[in-house]
C-alpha cells in the first residue's frame, strides 16, 4: 500500500462539471490494494461516471460485502454513503435501504467469493426483484486475501499460480443474471476503461437491476500464464459485441455512426439507449439470444464483453410493489399511522 | 511521435526546469534537499562550484531559475497566487547558515604552478571564476581592477542595503585565497601593453562600464546635479559620495534605477521618484525590485518621456516630460506616441540618469588585432568566447552587453574551459560533455531515497528589517533571509523535479494503476500519431509546448506511454503503484565539466 497522501493539488485545465465539481472531488481515501488491482482501475471508472453524469455525492449509497473488491468503495466517492455489510449479504441490505429511500442511487460493489460463493443466493434473488441498483462485480477468479485459492468464477482448466489446475465448472455470473431476470446485463473489464466507463453511466442511469461483470485482474494472485482472468488472456480472448459510446438522452442525436451501425434499444421512460455494433449478429434486446450467445464465446474460450442484455421494458422492486412514492423514511407519523378508525375499517374488511 | 531518447542528457535536464534556466545550470533541486536536510554547508558547496557567488547571488540574482520553475505552473488554479519555490533566498540560507569552517572545503592553491600566465581585466565576477577555475588547476592568474577592491559591479554597483560588505569580502576572499594575484587600482589603459607583458592568454571581463546619458536641453548647464546612475551607485559605495538633494529624480526603468532611488532615499532623498518612458509592465526592472522600491514610498511614474532639464542660474530646477501612450502595430511591436496632453514639469534639485549602459573599450586600440562590431562589440566566438586574437577572451558584460552576475559566472566557465584547452594544443570548439548521473532512489517498497510527499504550502516571503531603520543607514541589509525553520517549509515546496520518471516499457502490464493514481494526469496511454495531435488527446490536454512529451512504445497492445512532463508533480505515485516496476524514480544529476583534465578530449579518451 502506499503511505503518502495523494497530493491536493491537480492539473490546472482539469475539468469541472455542470455543479462545480472535479473528477478529483469524487474520489476517496488513497487504495491499500495491491499495486496494479484491477479494482482501482474500475473504481477509477466509477469516479468518472459519477463525475461526467453530475451526481451529487451526497445522493449515492454504496454498499459492499466482503472481500478485497468490497474494500473499494472507501476509494472513491468519499463523501457518499456507504455500508459495509457481513459477508454475502450486500444484496439484502441493499434491497432494504432502497425500499427505505428510493431516491438514493445505489450502487453495489462485490466480488467473485461475496456473490458467488457465500452469497449466491442473495446475488440471485436481488437480481429476480430487480431492485433498482448498479451491481459491480469485480471478478477475478481468486481469493486474494487468503493468498489465491480458486474461486467458484474460476474457469474449469485454468491454473493457479503454483500450477494447480482447477477440475470445479465456473459460475458464470452474467448468465446466472440474465436467468433471474436482470434488466441490464453487461460484462467489462478493468483494463478498458474505455469501455466500462460508459457501461457504468448507462447502468446508472438504468431504472432497474443493472449488473456488470467486471473482469479484473488480481495482480499478486492470477496473472499468470494459464490463468483467464490475467491481463493478456482478457486482451487476447475479448470479444466486444458493442460499444456504448454515447450517453441516452430525449435529444436527437446527429452523430452519423455510418460504420457497423447503431442499435437502438427505446425505453419506456420515452429515451433511447443507442449501441454501435461489433457484432453484426448480436441483439442486445434479445434475451434468448444473449443466453446462447455467452454460452457459445464460453465454449470458444472467448470473453465476451459489452451491453450484453438491456430490457426494453424494464421495472423495478418498487413498481412490482406498487408503493408510495415518496421514499418511506420521508413519511410522517400522519402518514404511516392513518388512525384507529382506518384501522378498524380494514379489520372489518377482513372478517 | 518518436520514442524520447533518454539517454540524451539534455532530454531530463530539460525536465528540471530551474537547472536548464539558470545560466551556469546549478543543481538547484539538489541543494534545496540538503538545506531541508540541515546539511547547509554542502549544501553551500553543491552552489560554489556551480555559481561561485552563492551568497551574493542568494541575495542580487536575477533568479532566471523562478519564472521557469515548475512550482509555478502546478500552482495554477491550486494556490490563490501561484508562485514559484522561492530558489534564490534559500541559496542565501545555505550561504547564511553554513558555519565558518568553509575553507577546509575550499580548493587549496596549486602546489605546482604550471607556468602559465593568465590576465583578466576587471575583477567582476566573469573573471574572478575564471580565476577560480584556472587557479587551482596551477595557471598563475593575475586580475586586474581599477578600483581598489575586488568585485567588480557587485561591489560598485550594488548597493550595502541589498548587499552587505562582508559577504563580498567572504566570497571574493575564497577565490583570491587560491593564489590568484589582485593588482588593484591599477587602470589597464592600453591592450598593446598588456599583450607586451607575455600573457597566455587574457581575459576580459572588464563589464560594461559607461552609463548611458541623456542629451536634451539643459543637460550642460545643469550638469552639476545631474549624474550618471551607475558611476553615481559606484561612488557611493567607495563613500565617495554621501548625500543627495532632497527632491530626486531617478529616470530609467531597470534595476540600476532601482539601486538609484533606493540609495537616494537613504542619504537625504525625502522625495524621491522614478519617471520611465514606458508602461509599468514593461519595465526592465525584476518585479520583486519594483515591489521593494514602492515598499519604501518611491513612486513609478510611467509613459513620460523626459524633454529638458530646466534649470535657474547654473542650478537644476527641475524637469518636463511628455505624455505618452504605448501603440502596438499588426506586428505587435510598441512605439510610444504623445498623446498630445500638456508637458508635465517636477521640481527636483537631483536627477539620476539610469536607462541602460554601454560597452566601452577606448582602452583597446584598433590595431591590436581585436575586432569589433558595428555596435562596438567584440566579435565573439559564442560558444568558446574567443576573439579574433586566438588567446584573448571575453565574458560577463563585456562579451555581449550587459545581462547579470549569473551569465558572468556561466561566460567565466565557458572562458575557463577555452583558455585551459587552448594552452593544452586543443580543438576549442570542442565542448566537454557534463557529466551525467541516473540513479534509482528506490530504497525498498513504497521507500524512496529522497521526500515525494507533496507539501501544499504558499510561498513564503522573506522578512525584512524595520523601514524606518534601513531608511537611516544605506549600509543596513533590508532583507534579512530565512530563519531556518521557514527555510525547511520553503524548502518542502520544491517538487524534486530532477528525481525522474523512468519508464521501462518491457515490465509494463498496463493495468492503468499509474494512469488512476496521477493526482495531476500526466500519464496516458494511447495509440501513437503526430505529437500536436496527440498532445490533444491526451488524459489531460498538453497545451504547454515548451514541455516535452516523454513516449515509450514497446507495449504488448501496440499503444504508446506518454507522459507530459508540464505539470508533474515528481510525487513518484506512478511507481508506488506500479505492480512490475515498470516505473521507477530516478535521480538525474547534472554536473557542468569545469577547466582541468576532465574538459581535454584527448584526456578523456586515454581514459
Amino acid at each position: 500500500m502506499t503511505y503518502v497522501l495523494k497530493p491536493k493539488l491537480h492539473h490546472p485545465m482539469l475539468a469541472k462539471n455542470k455543479l462545480g465539481f472535479t473528477r478529483r472531488d469524487y474520489e476517496g481515501k488513497v487504495s491499500t490494494l495491491c499495486a496494479g488491482c484491477g479494482h482501482d482501475s474500475i473504481s477509477a471508472a466509477l469516479i468518472q461516471a459519477f463525475f461526467q453524469l453530475d451526481i451529487q455525492p451526497h445522493r449515492v449509497a454504496k454498499l459492499s460485502g466482503i472481500g478485497c473488491s468490497s474494500k473499494t468503495p472507501d476509494y472513491f466517492l468519499g463523501n457518499s454513503h456507504g455500508f459495509n455489510t457481513v459477508h454475502g449479504r450486500m444484496p439484502s441490505v441493499l434491497t432494504g435501504a432502497n425500499l427505505a429511500n428510493r431516491d438514493l442511487i445505489y450502487l453495489g460493489v462485490s466480488g467473485d467469493g461475496d456473490s458467488a460463493s457465500i452469497g449466491l443466493g442473495q446475488f440471485a434473488h436481488v437480481m429476480r426483484r430487480g431492485v433498482n441498483m448498479t451491481y459491480i462485480l469485480e471478478n477475478n477468479g481468486v481469493y486474494g486475501l487468503t493468498k489465491g485459492q480458486f474461486s467458484a468464477t474460476a474457469d474449469k482448466g485454468s491454473k493457479a499460480k503454483k500450477g494447480m489446475v482447477n477440475a470445479d465448472a465456473a459460475v458464470d455470473t452474467v448468465s446466472l443474471a440474465l436467468l433471474m431476470g436482470a434488466t441490464f446485463v453487461a460484462r467489462s473489464f478493468s483494463g478498458d476503461k474505455q469501455q466500462l466507463t460508459p457501461l457504468v453511466e448507462a447502468a446508472i442511469w438504468h431504472q432497474g437491476a443493472a449488473f456488470i461483470d467486471v473482469i479484473s485482474p488480481c495482480v499478486a494472485f492470477n496473472n499468470h500464464p494459464g490463468s483467464t482472468k490475467s491481463y493478456d488472456y482478457v486482451r487476447e480472448h475479448n470479444e466486444a459485441v458493442n460499444r456504448l459510446d454515447f450517453w441516452p438522452s430525449r435529444d436527437a442525436i446527429t452523430v452519423d455512426y455510418s460504420e457497423g451501425g447503431v442499435i437502438e434499444v427505446p425505453q419506456h421512460d420515452g429515451s433511447i439507449i443507442k449501441l454501435r455494433k461489433l457484432d453484426a449478429e448480436y441483439d442486445p434486446s434479445d434475451k434468448i439470444n444473449a443466453i446462447t450467445h455467452i454460452a457459445q464465446a464460453a465454449a470458444k474460450g472467448e470473453v465476451l464483453t459489452g451491453l450484453l442484455y438491456l430490457a426494453p421494458d424494464a421495472e423495478d422492486l418498487h413498481q412490482h410493489l406498487n408503493t408510495f412514492e415518496a421514499p418511506f423514511n420521508r413519511l410522517g407519523e400522519k402518514e404511516l399511522c392513518p388512525g384507529s378508525a382506518l384501522l378498524d375499517k380494514i379489520n372489518a374488511g377482513l372478517r | 511521435m518518436r520514442v524520447t531518447d533518454i539517454k540524451n542528457p539534455d532530454y531530463f535536464h530539460k525536465v528540471v526546469d530551474c537547472q536548464w534556466a539558470c545560466p551556469a545550470h546549478t543543481p538547484v533541486p539538489e541543494y534545496i534537499r540538503l538545506i531541508a536536510a540541515g546539511r547547509y554547508a554542502d549544501a553551500y558547496m553543491v552552489n560554489w562550484k556551480s555559481n561561485v557567488f552563492p551568497g551574493i547571488l542568494g541575495r542580487t540574482c536575477d533568479r532566471p531559475c523562478e519564472p521557469a520553475c515548475r512550482r509555478g505552473r502546478v500552482e495554477e488554479d491550486n494556490q490563490a497566487k501561484p508562485e514559484p519555490v522561492a530558489i534564490c533566498r534559500l541559496k542565501r540560507v545555505a550561504a547564511d547558515f553554513k558555519g565558518d569552517d568553509m575553507k577546509g572545503r575550499m580548493p587549496k592553491p596549486a602546489a605546482k604552478k604550471n607556468g602559465r600566465k593568465i590576465a583578466c581585466v576587471g575583477a567582476g565576477p566573469a573573471s574572478l571564476t575564471v580565476a577560480r577555475d584556472l587557479a587551482p588547476l596551477g595557471y598563475q592568474v593575475t586580475v586586474f581592477d581599477q578600483d581598489p577592491r575586488a568585485g567588480g559591479m557587485i561591489w560598485s554597483q550594488i548597493p550595502r542595503f541589498r548587499l552587505p560588505e562582508e559577504v563580498i569580502d567572504e566570497e571574493v576572499g575564497y577565490i583570491l585565497d587560491l593564489g590568484v594575484e589582485f593588482r588593484g587600482g591599477v587602470k589597464i589603459d592600453s591592450m598593446k601593453k598588456l599583450i607586451a607583458q607575455g600573457y597566455d592568454a587574457i581575459f576580459i571581463g572588464s563589464g560594461a562600464p559607461r552609463g548611458r546619458d541623456l542629451e536634451i536641453p539643459g543637460r550642460k548647464a545643469a550638469a552639476n546635479n545631474i549624474h550618471i546612475g551607475i558611476d553615481w551607485l559606484s561612488s557611493v559605495s567607495f563613500g565617495h559620495t554621501t548625500k543627495i538633494g532632497k527632491r530626486v529624480i531617478v529616470l530609467g526603468g531597470g534595476n540600476t534605477a532601482m539601486d538609484c532611488c533606493r540609495t537616494s532615499k537613504r542619504i537625504g532623498g525625502g522625495d524621491v521618484k522614478v519617471i520611465v518612458r514606458s508602461g509599468f509592465e514593461e519595465m526592465k526592472a525584476s518585479p520583486w525590485e519594483k515591489e521593494d522600491a514602492q515598499h519604501e514610498g518611491i513612486p513609478i511614474l510611467n509613459f513620460l518621456v523626459p524633454k529638458a532639464f530646466l534649470h535657474a542660474n547654473g542650478k537644476l530646477t527641475g524637469m518636463s516630460f511628455e505624455k505618452v501612450k504605448a501603440v502596438y502595430d499588426d506586428k505587435g511591436k510598441r512605439s510610444l506616441v504623445p498623446t498630445g496632453e500638456p508637458e508635465q514639469t517636477f521640481e527636483c534639485d537631483d536627477v539620476l540618469v539610469a536607462v541602460g549602459q554601454e560597452n566601452a573599450f577606448p582602452w583597446i586600440e584598433k590595431d591590436a588585432g581585436i575586432e569589433f562590431d558595428q555596435w562596438g562589440l567584440p566579435v565573439l566566438d559564442k560558444a568558446t568566447l574567443q576573439s579574433s586574437a586566438r588567446n584573448v577572451f571575453f565574458g560577463g558584460d563585456a562579451a555581449f552587453g550587459p545581462k547579470n552576475i549569473i551569465w558572468a559566472v556561466a561566460h567565466g566557465h565557458d572562458a575557463a574551459i577555452s583558455i585551459d584547452k587552448l594552452l593544452n594544443a586543443e580543438d576549442l570548439r570542442e565542448r566537454p560533455a557534463p557529466s551525467v548521473n541516473l540513479l534509482s532512489q528506490k530504497m525498498g517498497i513504497h521507500e524512496w531515497s529522497y521526500d515525494n510527499e507533496i507539501a501544499g504550502d504558499a510561498r513564503y516571503k522573506v522578512p525584512w528589517r524595520d523601514i524606518k531603520l534601513t531608511l537611516k543607514n544605506v549600509k543596513a541589509e533590508v532583507e534579512l533571509g530565512f530563519d531556518v525553520a521557514t527555510a525547511w517549509k520553503e524548502a518542502q515546496r520544491c517538487l524534486n523535479c530532477d528525481v525522474q520518471t523512468v519508464f521501462a516499457s518491457k515490465l509494463c502490464i498496463e493495468c492503468d494503476a499509474c494512469v488512476d493514481i496521477c493526482p495531476m494526469d500526466c500519464i496516458s496511454f494511447v495509440a501513437n500519431g503526430e505529437e500536436s495531435e496527440l498532445r490533444a488527446r491526451l488524459n489531460a490536454p498538453a497545451k504547454n509546448l515548451t514541455q516535452d512529451l516523454y513516449l515509450q512504445d514497446g507495449l504488448k497492445t501496440g499503444r504508446v506511454m506518454v507522459k507530459d512532463e508540464d505539470v508533474c508533480l515528481h510525487c513518484g505515485l506512478c511507481a508506488e503503484r506500479c505492480p512490475t516496476g515498470a516505473w521507477d524514480m530516478q535521480k538525474f544529476l547534472l554536473e557542468m565539466t569545469d577547466a582541468g583534465p576532465g574538459c581535454r578530449s584527448r584526456e578523456r579518451k586515454a581514459a
